[in-house]
């Protein structure tokens, strides 16, 4: 498991955390039913306060990624394929609507966006 | 969960200055960081929670417990770790933990051991000896034997080396590790509480500018710099505290949110660190 901070970067740490333990789950390098760190122990490992960690934990568990068991800790949650193929789209919607708002501030067509789009995911295939 | 410690419209007078009623609450398992410019109160605060000085009004619970009526056994459970040396200088480490152990109902000599040996200090050498640093770790080691469940700690970071103050704070989040303890510590070395702090408390002239967790702080306040042209009435009025020069301004919102309202474009904002966030308010109205 790997988890990067940057104390520089505008994002708020805790969202931070969210999004890299998501896509540590989403690609499954995390399990269903594996074992997350303490919110204590993580709050040590990475220098930060123990309230962000548990802010980025509760965030995971309302959005139904990780549960956690009283006086066992946190898990990943089990899911169906359904409900992870839904995440998966609402995480790349997310970032398409940061494009779609820019192409529109600056007059592009929509056949414009999707050039670009088709020419970027050519590039990365 | 509950309060470790709770400070309702606590009153203190003196000649020349006066704590006006403050309130704040540090919850259990949790760092505090207790901020503000020399002279703002802060230290007179400490000592009221430790009743080494008689309050003039207002509450203070440890562990949900009036701390004058239940002061033998609330002191039991807290660690006081002070700036100035308050232990014997002529004695060796050894001698002077024989002397405060038996004030402790709650002392355990295994712990205090283990301490000795994490911290490396040197049982037989004389207090005079140690260096500012090891004298901090001894203190600790003593709140630590006597399973202190809130360390109190009045600017322990002043005069210790960046290496040193970095060391002590990997010791406090060792300490905080297990759930029960919480960590109340006074600084103005903000850098230090950016890190490691659960809730950041600002005295400033004797009143409570902020009590809260600091991650909403700094998701709250932002710093925003741009050209004067931008600056009229409305929009100066955004700002807790301003600085222009010849070339542009810079100055802290607090919120976030109302700053893409008013300035569209052509400026920058950053996030601010406490220390920008304490200047700004402390100095805001000298700048506006």
């Amino acid at each position: 498991m790997r988890i990067i901070i940057s104390h520089s970067s505008s994002e708020p740490i805790y969202k931070q955390i969210v999004y890299q333990l998501k896509e540590l789950i989403l690609k499954g390098q995390l399990k269903a039913g594996d074992a997350l760190p303490s919110i204590r122990n993580l709050a040590k490992e990475l220098q930060i306060s123990v309230i962000t960690t548990k802010r980025a934990y509760e965030e995971l568990e309302r959005e139904g990624f990780i549960q956690t068991v009283q006086g066992k800790g946190s898990f990943v949650a089990t899911h169906n394929k359904e409900m992870l193929k839904k995440k998966k789209y609402s995480i790349v919607e997310e970032k398409l609507m940061e494009a779609v708002l820019a192409a529109k501030s600056l007059e592009l067509t929509w056949n414009e966006l999707i050039e670009i789009l088709q020419q970027l995911y050519d590039k990365e295939a | 969960m509950g309060n470790i410690l709770e400070v309702k419209d606590l009153r203190k007078n003196f000649k020349s200055f006066a704590l006006k009623g403050i309130s704040f609450t540090l919850p259990k398992g949790y760092v505090m960081g207790f901020i503000g410019p020399n002279g703002a109160g802060k230290s007179t605060t400490i000592k009221l929670i430790m009743n080494l000085l008689k309050k003039d009004g207002g509450q203070i619970k440890v562990l949900g417990k009036d701390h004058i009526k239940y002061e033998k056994e609330i002191k039991n459970h807290i660690g006081f770790v002070y700036d100035e040396n308050h232990f014997y200088e002529e004695l060796t480490l050894r001698e002077m933990k024989t002397i405060i152990a038996p004030f402790y109902k709650t002392w355990d000599e295994k712990i205090f051991d283990k301490y000795m040996k994490i911290f490396e200090l040197p049982l037989e050498k004389k207090i005079k000896e140690l260096s500012k640093g090891m004298k901090m770790k001894f203190s600790l080691a003593i709140a630590l034997s006597h399973d202190a469940k809130l360390l109190i700690m009045d600017e322990p970071t002043s005069g210790l080396d960046p290496i040193f103050r970095s060391e002590l704070l990997d010791i406090l989040r060792e300490i905080i590790q297990d759930d029960e303890k919480s960590v109340f510590f006074s600084t103005h070395i903000t850098s230090d509480l950016e890190k490691i702090a659960d809730y950041i408390t600002f005295i400033h002239d004797g009143q409570i500018i902020l009590s809260n967790t600091k991650d909403d702080i700094l998701d709250n306040y932002c710093i925003v710099k741009g050209g004067l042209d931008l600056l009229d009435k409305d929009a100066q009025k955004a700002f807790v505290g301003i600085r222009k020069n010849n070339y542009g301004f810079e100055g802290l919102v607090e919120n976030r949110g109302k700053v893409r309202e008013l300035f569209k474009e052509n400026i920058v904002i950053e996030k601010p660190s406490l220390e920008d966030i304490m200047l700004y308010i402390v100095r805001g109205s000298q700048y506006a």
